[in-house]
């Protein structure tokens, strides 16, 4: 039975990482104990072991790693903690699984603040309670100041694929394929745009940031062989559509009308000169399913929170060139390009 | 957005593209250059060039300031960014473009070099007192519309005894660059066939319509000075089919809610104050026109990078197969060059008309490359 | 070239700076090279200067011209 505190002072929050933060010693344990132990809190973290022992599931075992690396840190929606969450958790929900367990490696910069530090793991532990996946795991390491952007975050998670369900993946999309998605297009980008320094916007609109595991819960039940699931982090929809398709062989036929946007997301769009399907969302889903299954999977999606503004985008046609083109409210057609990297806000 | 989605109207739209293809005779055929790149921006994001009849044929035109600029300036800056102290505040639009060696502002950033990205003047400007211990330039491009902002830059920085902040400034005009298309050798010998112009809007908005008076007068050229939005460029379409089906030559303003005559005279006045005309410039495939760019007066040269700092000049030539210089004279189209599309990609721009979207080439190879199968010709009215 | 938007100007900062309105977006845009500008005027604004007062006037003679085209011409007695 353990009688002695090791750690007679409290971590003092007002203070600054430093290096002795990650060398191993009592000052790292008091740092693991005291925030990230105290926030996860649960059964596999209180054994304070290197390694968390976990019972297999049954059926497909689902593996997925994220860095993060976001900055600002903060942002209207959330921050690098909550999206550490919510990003791994997507990346297992894609695969139509359920997320079991979540582990976190931070490597942190010296002299971040303390305060800033635990407003992130709080964060992170508050969107894990949430989507009810325990971070089971983790490490800490500190490098020199100029070294590191404040706090780099890298999760790594396991979940598992219930039996029944197909898994969907990047390469099944077939011609007369119907293309949804679960809701408004590029808030998350712009929030981020709307808080970096010399851009001088101003919005309301928040990162969309959530774990979607529980919207691709209620899609695999009335439908469990969807065809693809991507949620189009980076490089927008638009960039999404054209990595599938590129796996599958196909081409995309998309009606701008039916695209949603938020209309402050299309005014500072607008202003920077960018195009809000190529611009990134964290909370958002494109399923590609066969046209029979469209109607009942787009009414579950609509039935969930997550998925109330969701929408019948496009088709899958066959097009060996593998274009993604866009019908516009004109009725004349552009192709959505795969861009080389992202979109740079321009003055022409 | 106000006064923005009014002139987006997909039903308006699609009855003004209507009445171009009732209006445009069936026994010619009509070559409008659209001068500015913002504008065939704006007929290939919205798809217009479809919604017209195949007789009416868009020529993209040169306007497109990162374009024309030579790799030799660009080259300067990104010297100029490796500097020790230097810090080069570049727009958005100029970070890939690749200049020596394949080399852009973004990846001798990778390489070390301080480059930043910046949305205008008055970011470099507070960079400037954010850090006094370095060197801030702004590299400085763009037509007439751009210019005048970094004007006021410069007199704001003398204002402010501001001592590390400079422009190196690659600003151009209009006017030379519609005459260097008119004037050429080859529109003399009657190669060229543009027979009317959509004339840039925001130019417009600072030295006003007067300026392509002797265009329109000189060499009997419709020509409409046109919004933006998609309403704005079929409207001016429609006047130029008009006036050419009239025998008319005259200069028409379609943007009237916010171009006239005379412009902004305190933007001008500002842009007089503070530049003077270089004798000649070079610009990428169109050659070294006279009084056609911009540099600071002497009494500014403490604001001015090629005054505050030596930066040799190297002149790039294009490449030999780049059909560039005839593309944007109206002469080619981007299909024409042997190079479009396989060496030279948006990925990998050879000539200056695949540099930036809005250039002719990478306008038609982002937009137009899927119409394999020939489009409809829209359908004529006959009531 | 010049990519340039109207936008609404909410309220006047100081010597030539306001903040303006684009769809919900609010933005500082430096005033410097206009005169007389107030509280509701719309200005086109680029690279975070306006360039110039946008009429709403002259916009609502446009949109209605551009309503007119295409328009069956009634026929006339």
């Amino acid at each position: 039975m353990r009688t002695r505190n090791p750690f007679p002072k409290k971590l003092d929050f007002t203070g600054l990482v430093e290096l002795t933060h990650g060398t191993g010693g009592k000052v790292m344990a008091q740092l693991v104990e005291q925030l990230f132990a105290a926030a996860f809190d649960n059964r596999y973290l209180s054994q304070r072991n290197d390694q968390a022992v976990v019972e297999p599931p049954v059926g497909k075992l689902v593996m997925t790693t994220d860095g993060y690396v976001v900055s600002p840190i903060f942002f209207a929606g959330g921050n690098i903690g909550s999206l550490a969450v919510h990003g791994t958790v997507n990346d297992i929900a894609m695969a139509g699984a359920r997320p079991l367990y979540l582990s976190s490696a931070f490597i942190l910069e010296e002299g971040f603040p303390l305060a800033d530090l635990k407003r992130v793991v709080d964060s992170m532990a508050k969107a894990a309670m949430q989507a009810g996946v325990p971070i089971v795991t983790g490490d800490t390491k500190v490098v020199e100041r100029g070294k590191g952007d404040g706090v780099f975050i890298t999760t790594t998670g396991v979940g598992v694929i219930p039996v029944g369900v197909t898994p969907p993946s990047g390469d099944r999309a077939k011609p007369g394929d119907v293309v949804l998605v679960s809701g408004s297009m590029g808030d998350h980008g712009v929030a981020i745009l709307s808080q970096r320094e010399g851009l001088s916007f101003e919005t309301t609109i928040e990162s969309d940031s959530a774990s979607l595991h529980t919207l691709v819960a209620d899609m695999v039940t009335v439908c469990p062989d969807i065809h693809v699931l991507r949620d189009p982090t980076r490089g927008g929809l638009a960039t999404t559509l054209n990595e599938i398709a590129w796996q599958s062989g196909v081409g995309f036929k998309l009606e701008e009308r039916a695209i949603p946007v938020k209309p402050q997301v299309a005014a500072a769009c607008e202003l920077l000169g960018i195009d809000p399907l190529y611009v990134a969302n964290e909370g958002k889903l494109l399923a590609i399913v066969a046209p029979q299954d469209a109607d009942k999977v787009l009414a579950a999606m609509k039935a969930n929170p997550l998925g109330k503004d969701s929408a019948r985008v496009g088709t899958v046609i066959e097009d060996e060139n593998g274009f993604v083109q866009l019908e516009t409210s004109f009725g004349g057609s552009r192709i959505l390009d795969w861009l080389a990297g992202e979109q740079l806000p321009r003055i022409c | 957005m106000r006064f923005i989605e009014e002139f987006r109207d997909g039903t308006v739209a699609r009855q003004v593209a209507s009445q171009i293809v009732a209006e445009a005779r069936r026994d010619r055929d009509y070559k409008i250059m659209e001068f500015c790149g913002g504008h065939t921006h704006a007929l290939c994001r919205y798809g217009l060039i479809e919604l017209l009849p195949k007789n009416v044929e868009m020529i993209h035109g040169p306007g497109c300031p990162v374009c024309v600029l030579p790799i030799g300036r660009l080259d300067q800056a990104i010297e100029l960014a490796r500097q020790p102290n230097v810090m080069l505040c570049a727009y958005g639009d100029m970070m890939r473009v690749p200049g020596k060696d394949r080399v852009s502002l973004m990846r001798a950033r990778a390489q070390g070099a301080n480059v930043r990205m910046v949305f205008g003047a008055n970011d470099a400007l507070k960079l400037a007192r954010a850090n006094p211990d370095k060197q801030i330039v702004f590299f400085a491009i763009g037509f007439e519309t751009t210019t005048p902002p970094t004007a006021l830059a410069v007199k704001t920085a003398q204002a402010e005894g501001l001592e590390n902040f400079t422009v190196f400034v690659n600003h151009v005009l209009t006017p030379s660059a519609i005459e260097a298309i008119l004037g050429s050798p080859e529109a003399k010998e009657g190669r060229i066939r543009v027979d009317g112009f959509v004339g840039p809007g925001h130019v417009s908005t600072i030295i006003g319509t007067q300026p392509y008076e002797r265009f329109a007068r000189d060499w009997n050229k419709p020509i409409a000075v046109s919004g933006f939005e998609p309403l704005d460029l079929l409207q001016s379409i429609l006047m130029i089919v008009r006036q050419l089906n009239e025998g008319r030559h005259e200069l028409e303003n379609q943007y009237t809610r916010a171009v006239n005559s005379a412009g902004n005279l305190k933007a001008q006045r500002l842009t007089e104050e503070t530049m003077e005309l270089r004798p000649s410039f070079e610009w990428r495939g169109l050659g070294t026109l006279q009084a056609s760019a911009l540099k600071l007066r002497p009494e500014f040269a403490k604001w001015d990078a090629e005054a505050r700092f030596t930066m040799p000049y190297e002149a790039v030539a294009d490449h030999k197969a780049c059909a560039c210089g005839d593309i944007l004279k109206g002469l080619k189209k981007p299909t024409d060059c042997k190079i479009f599309a396989t060496a030279c990609t948006p990925e990998s721009p050879i000539g200056s008309c695949m540099v930036s979207p809005e250039g002719s080439c990478a306008a038609y190879y982002l937009y137009g490359r899927h119409r394999t199968s020939p489009t409809p010709e829209p359908e004529r009215r006959t009531a | 070239m010049c990519l340039a938007l109207p936008a609404k100007v909410l309220q006047l900062d100081g010597p030539d700076l306001c903040t303006v309105d684009l769809g919900g977006v609010r933005q500082k845009v430096n005033l410097g090279l206009l005169d007389d500008v107030k509280v509701g005027d719309f200005v086109i604004i680029h690279v975070g200067y306006a360039l110039t007062k946008m009429d709403p006037i002259e916009a609502e003679k446009t949109l209605a011209l551009l309503r007119q085209e295409g328009q069956p011409v009634p026929a006339t007695a």
